[in-house]
């Protein structure tokens, strides 16, 4: 993966020049704001990467990404492979150490009980815990000795980091937490609210949807660190107005996930109080084509299902022409300025799973019109293309957002040029991304012939990712209309190479596996039309150094590292 | 009057359960996933985990019963403990907010402190500002000080607080730095000092909505005291050779007073509520911002508990407001 | 005390009678004239000024009004855009024009569905002891009701019906005006209800009362007259809000579809940009302000002129 490389060099300047000779708490208060509030402090009933990212203070995994997405040991002495014997040959195994004399924040020693128990206590099947995914496949955590922990998979795992690894799956201790179990879990009002970690902080009082006060980590496993002895995250507001605490008065010393016009942001920067930095990760903006009938004439059962195709879109020709109307690299500036990239790919980082697809980058109006004309769609007297008495008419939905909004207008004007007619209709986040059967606005139900919207996944490796989009994984009145190949796409050969994947550990062949994918999905037939890899952007003080900008793992991964330079 | 109290106070009980029923019926309805703020990343499968453990799988009527019954007979009991140091409400549970997994009760007592001092501060200092510019408006009708009333107060109420508020924010903390532009709900007073650093924190927000308050309450003053004004019983004590003042404040006011009482009267449940576009400008993180939040989740349980709040302050507020109105008017009988 | 109002009911001159006061008050004249130039300006005005409001001019975004080279000689202002660009090259007063369209309307609908829902319940209430308890509790229940649920709950239900009859537009037209209309009559219930309360124990009601006056003709002559005033203040109070409830709305992804400007929409998408481009706030802003201002002093002058007792005569 590639940093927005102004934005960040000068960070890592920063991060590399600093951390010599501090001493624990020397540097006095650090503020950070969060424009969204955390709801809690334990990842494993969270809502989201809001709480996750502040629970990222206090509690740590075995092991974390880097900014590079390489793994980084945290509690764990190294990353076992199956070059160290960490990771079985078969795979179906890992074998995690601890770092001796680990210690909680309370002075209790850190243990292969408590790494067993944050297993159990996610994988218990009444708990709700939000990161289950992250166990998936696990059959049984064995304890080994007092230090190692083996993970045993029903399976083999070419990817083996799923449990212990990132900072939605850290540990937690088993003394604290041992009576919130299953259907418990959610009554731990305390425990949730105020985890013991081993993290560089301590939690001195937590409100919930409003601000968190932190303390330094008198037990912290390195003495120096970390540098701030108190530490206030604020919640609430909007995203202008947490730039602008930082940008403009000076107010906060972090402000994450700035979602602002590129406009917006750099005239915030220009004050010169403070900079933002932005990484790019695997999200994707992109549209995504409805291969089946949405329309409301249907039959409750068979809308928007496999049974009724899609009159138009089920037509190559006419999705291939809708995606070579697009400038991607003015929606770019439009929208996202230094923080966004256009792709034609669906799967745009790390760099060895990235497909060379380039072709879709340059807008082509006149070879769309060529290619609708050719495929027979001819224009009618109101300017609409037709064929067979079909009209080339999109209802075209997304969630609400400014940027969207702006985007959804573009593409209409784009499209009419093509003689294609275009309703536009945008619907709150918390309708669309929702999973209410009842509701017709979900993504899932996809009442819309396209959908605009931005999905990523977690850690490095895709292969999750990809598998969404297997025959029968779709949306549909018998599946309660949740699902996740929400195009209703369906290719037996990508079906295969889906269950190759699974059992393909080499490296090479897994990115070879992954770009054809990738490419079966996007260029190949316009199922699914990537816009823009959209890096995330947070903003910190000039007086704030060792900030390193983090897209893989929590972006206050290295927060012990965090200190005050002049 | 006192069996009529007692008598509207035994009508408010039924009357409270058929509006909660209602507000649970409308939230139960109206679409929302309280999982919609969920990272896609997570599976459906997972997803539905979750939301068995919410306690989503219960039949609606369920759901309702267990809170009515955590509402009305635990929370009491919480409170009690809370005062009397029982243990009453120990090992019951009690409303639980989907989003924090706390109980809203909690959050609601941290919150309530912020939303009285600034919303309520606000709409004290609103009124009496009100009050006094909307009798000397009436009193010197078109004049330069009327005029100047009528235009203030229909651009404050015409200009909606999500913008006056980063303006505000814009010119007084990032151009000239006299205030922060983020409240600190951490923050306590304890001397000199502190409290004027309170009063710097505070001094936006409460400007915005007593703008708002006075505005619309202003209004109602005057065109009530108006009206009255031109009445023969006005002119009749004129006549008798009242002192004018006494005319005014005494005669005229009494009786101008019970729409403006009314309105009053519908402004104050809001205060508890909140003021949701200001309190999320100015960072407040009252209750306004609670009821956002939990609306924009769809955390059924604390927008049922929050607004049902709210319908018992509108109907012990009404109530109060038909008592007021006996008061100022002793011919107004109800029984 | 006898009543004043109904003793000047004499029916010949009553209509020239008021048409005179009204054009004596000056601030009800003005006001008057500009609601009437901002109507005839939102509805005409795409005659005059026929650029589509939709259409995107990318090259050409971002430009300023044509004022703005009073003091910037450098702006980038041009003629075929004299109120300027927004950031994709939409033209400002195209939009103003289309968008007042939407909030005037929005006001006006929902204000009068306010006004005739909200002073029905408060004079039946007020007068009826029989009907006050259970209005009352329906005015509490449709106060405590939050409107972000009621206004998803009523799109989910009614949406698509009214699509199909009214079109995507004029379907969420129907729909936002309704719920907005619905849940903003109960601060004019109340308060016609407590004017009546006072008033049904005045003297001139009880002698009205007291020879046999029906009940509609009591209310239409003796008591609408009477609370005019908190009505007419309601009334303005509501357009305001209606119109800024409806811009909130469509700031929150709940109102109309994002290719359909109205003067709260334009205001809210514009405001993290206000530092540098004022007018892109200030003019739907005016525009929202001039409107409430002149139906404030119309409604003022209204009141006056309905109310013979406030004719303006020296006082003492």
């Amino acid at each position: 993966m590639k940093l927005s490389s102004t934005l960040l060099s000068l960070g890592t300047v920063c991060f590399f020049a600093s951390t010599a000779t501090a001493e624990r708490g020397s540097d006095g208060h650090v503020k950070i704001l969060f424009w969204q509030a955390p709801s809690t402090l334990n990842p494993f009933q969270s809502g989201g990467a809001k709480d996750n990212e502040a629970a990222s203070l206090v509690l740590e995994p075995l092991g974390r990404y880097d900014p590079n997405g390489a793994l980084v040991p945290y509690l764990a002495q190294h990353i076992p492979t199956v070059a160290n014997g960490g990771v079985a040959n078969d795979l179906t195994s890992i074998t995690w150490t601890l770092k001796p004399d680990l210690m909680w924040s309370d002075g209790t020693p850190v243990t292969s009980e408590d790494v067993k128990f944050s297993a159990d206590y996610c994988m218990h099947p009444d708990a709700g815990c939000s990161q289950l995914a992250k166990f998936d496949g696990v059959e049984t955590v064995e304890i080994i000795d007092a230090y190692t922990v083996k993970v045993n998979f029903a399976a083999p795992r070419p990817n083996p980091y799923g449990p212990f690894m990132g900072g939605q799956s850290p540990i937690l201790q088993k003394a604290q937490f041992q009576d919130c179990l299953g259907a418990r879990a959610i009554e731990c009002v305390a425990q949730n609210f105020a985890p013991i970690g081993t993290g560089p902080f301590t939690v001195k009082e937590f409100r919930p949807n409003d601000v968190i006060s932190f303390e330094a980590n008198p037990n912290y496993r390195d003495a120096t660190k970390p540098a701030f002895e108190t530490l206030t995250l604020k919640g609430g507001g909007d995203a202008t107005a947490a730039g602008r605490a930082v940008l403009e008065t000076g107010e906060f010393d972090y402000a994450w996930n700035l979602q602002l016009a590129p406009d917006v942001l750099a005239k915030m920067a220009d004050v010169g109080i403070g900079k933002p930095i932005a990484a790019f990760g695997t999200t994707v903006e992109r549209l995504e084509m409805n291969l089946t009938d949405p329309n409301p004439d249907l039959d409750k059962n068979i809308r928007a299902t496999r049974e009724a195709p899609h009159p138009f879109l089920t037509d190559m020709n006419v999705r291939k022409a809708l995606s070579m109307a697009i400038d991607r690299s003015l929606l770019v500036e439009i929208g996202y300025g230094p923080t966004g990239r256009p792709t034609c790919n669906l799967v745009p980082g790390p760099a060895y799973y990235a497909s060379d697809n380039t072709a879709c980058l340059t807008q082509d109006i006149a070879g769309a019109n060529r290619l609708l004309d050719a495929a027979g769609w001819v224009r009618g007297t109101d300017g609409v293309r037709t064929k067979d008495g079909q009209r080339l008419s999109i209802l075209f939905q997304t969630s609400t957002n400014n940027v969207r909004q702006e985007f959804q207008a573009l593409i209409k004007h784009w499209w009419n040029e093509l003689g294609v007619e275009t309703e536009l209709r945008n619907i709150n986040a918390s309708i669309y991304f929702g999973a209410d059967a009842n509701s017709p606005d979900t993504f899932q139900k996809f009442y819309a012939d396209v959908a605009m919207h931005a999905n990523n996944y977690d850690g490095t490796d895709p292969q999750t990712y990809l598998a969404m989009y297997r025959c029968g994984n779709e949306p549909k009145p018998s599946r309660q209309w949740q699902g996740e190949n929400i195009n209703r796409f369906c290719d037996p050969a990508y079906d295969t190479l889906i269950d190759t994947l699974s059992q393909t550990s080499d490296l090479e062949t897994r990115y070879d596996l992954a770009k054809r994918m990738n490419d079966m999905l996007t260029k190949d037939s316009y199922v699914v039309v990537p816009l823009i890899d959209r890096g995330r952007v947070s903003a910190h003080a000039n007086s704030l150094g060792g900030v390193l900008m983090n897209s893989w793992d929590s972006e206050l991964w290295n927060i012990a590292d965090w200190h005050r330079i002049e | 009057m006192f069996t009529f109290t007692l008598r509207r106070l035994g009508m408010a009980i039924p009357a409270l359960v058929f509006i909660s029923a209602v507000i649970f019926m409308l939230l139960e309805l109206a679409p929302g996933d309280p999982l919609a703020q969920v990272p896609l990343s997570v599976p459906p499968e997972v997803r539905a985990n979750m939301r068995e453990a919410l306690g989503l799988g219960e039949s609606a009527h369920v759901r309702y019963w267990k809170w009515l019954v955590q509402m009305f007979w635990v929370e009491p009991q919480v409170l009690c403990d809370h005062i009397f140091g029982s243990t009453f409400a120990e090992g019951k549970q009690r409303v639980i907010s989907w989003q924090t997994r706390s109980p809203v009760m909690d959050t609601v007592a941290q919150r309530l402190p912020q939303t009285l001092w600034v919303v309520g501060m606000a709409y004290v200092i609103g009124v009496l500002v009100a009050v006094p510019i909307g009798i000397y408006s009436a009193y010197r009708q078109y004049s330069l000080f009327d005029q100047a009333g009528t235009f203030v107060s229909m651009l404050g109420f015409s200009i909606p607080p999500f913008f006056v508020g980063p303006l505000l924010i814009m010119v007084f903390a990032v151009q000239l730095g006299w205030v922060p532009s983020v409240y600190d709900t951490t923050h306590t007073v304890h001397d000199w000092q502190s409290f004027l650093v309170q009063l710097r924190q505070m001094i936006l927000p409460v400007l915005v909505l007593s703008l708002q308050a006075m505005a619309q309450i202003s209004r109602y003053m005057r065109a009530s005291m108006l009206s009255v004004l031109h009445q023969d019983f006005i002119r009749t004590a004129r006549a008798k050779g009242l002192p004018e003042r006494k005319v005014v404040y005494v005669h005229a006011l009494r009786n101008s007073l019970i729409p403006v009482v009314t309105a009053i009267a519908l402004g104050l449940p809001s205060i508890f509520g909140g003021a949701i576009i200001t309190e999320v400008v100015f960072k407040v993180n009252g209750i306004g911002d609670q009821l956002l939040n939990a609306l924009l989740a769809n955390d059924l349980p604390s927008v049922q508990t929050l607004t049902f709040l709210i319908a018992v302050l509108i109907v012990m507020f009404n109530l109060i407001a038909d008592l007021l109105y006996g008061v100022l008017d002793p011919r107004i009988r109800y029984d | 005390m006898t009543d004043p109002v109904a003793a000047s009911h004499n029916r010949h001159g009553k209509w020239p009678r008021i048409w005179r006061a009204f054009r004596k008050h000056k601030g009800a004249m003005i006001g008057g004239g500009i609601l009437m130039f901002i109507i005839l300006g939102v509805l005409l005005g795409d005659l005059l000024w026929a650029t589509d409001p939709q259409a995107l001019d990318i090259r050409n975004k971002n430009m300023r009004p044509l004022y703005t080279l009073l003091w910037d000689t450098d702006a980038k202002v041009g003629w075929a855009h004299p109120l300027g660009t927004d950031s994709l090259g939409r033209d400002a007063l195209a939009n103003l024009i289309v968008g007042g369209r939407t909030s005037l309307a929005v006001g006006a609908v929902a204000m009068c569905i306010a006004l005739l829902v909200g002073t029905t319940v408060g004079i039946l209430a007020g007068l009826f002891r029989w009907l006050d308890g259970p209005l009352m509790r329906l005015t509490d229940l449709v106060l405590a009701l939050p409107i972000l649920p009621l206004l998803l709950l009523v799109a989910t239900l009614f949406r698509a019906p009214l699509r199909a009859q009214f079109g995507p537009e004029a379907g969420m037209f129907v729909l936002i005006v309704t719920v907005i209309g619905l849940t903003s009559w109960m601060q004019t219930a109340r308060i016609v209800r407590s004017e009546i309360l006072h008033l049904k124990e005045q003297d001139f009601i009880l002698a009205a009362r007291s020879i046999g006056t029906r009940p509609f003709a009591l209310i239409w002559r003796h008591l609408l007259p009477n609370t005019l005033s908190p009505i007419l203040v309601s009334a303005t109070l509501g357009l305001a809000t209606a119109i800024i409830t409806e811009s909130a709305l469509s700031f929150l992804g709940f109102g109309f579809p994002p290719d359909f400007p109205t003067w709260g929409k334009m205001l809210a998408d514009s405001v993290q940009r206000m530092d540098q481009y004022p007018e892109r706030v200030i003019l739907p802003g005016a525009a929202i302000s001039l409107t409430v201002l002149s139906v404030n002093y119309l409604g003022d002058g209204l009141r006056d002129a309905f109310d013979p007792r406030s004719h303006r005569r020296s006082r003492n």
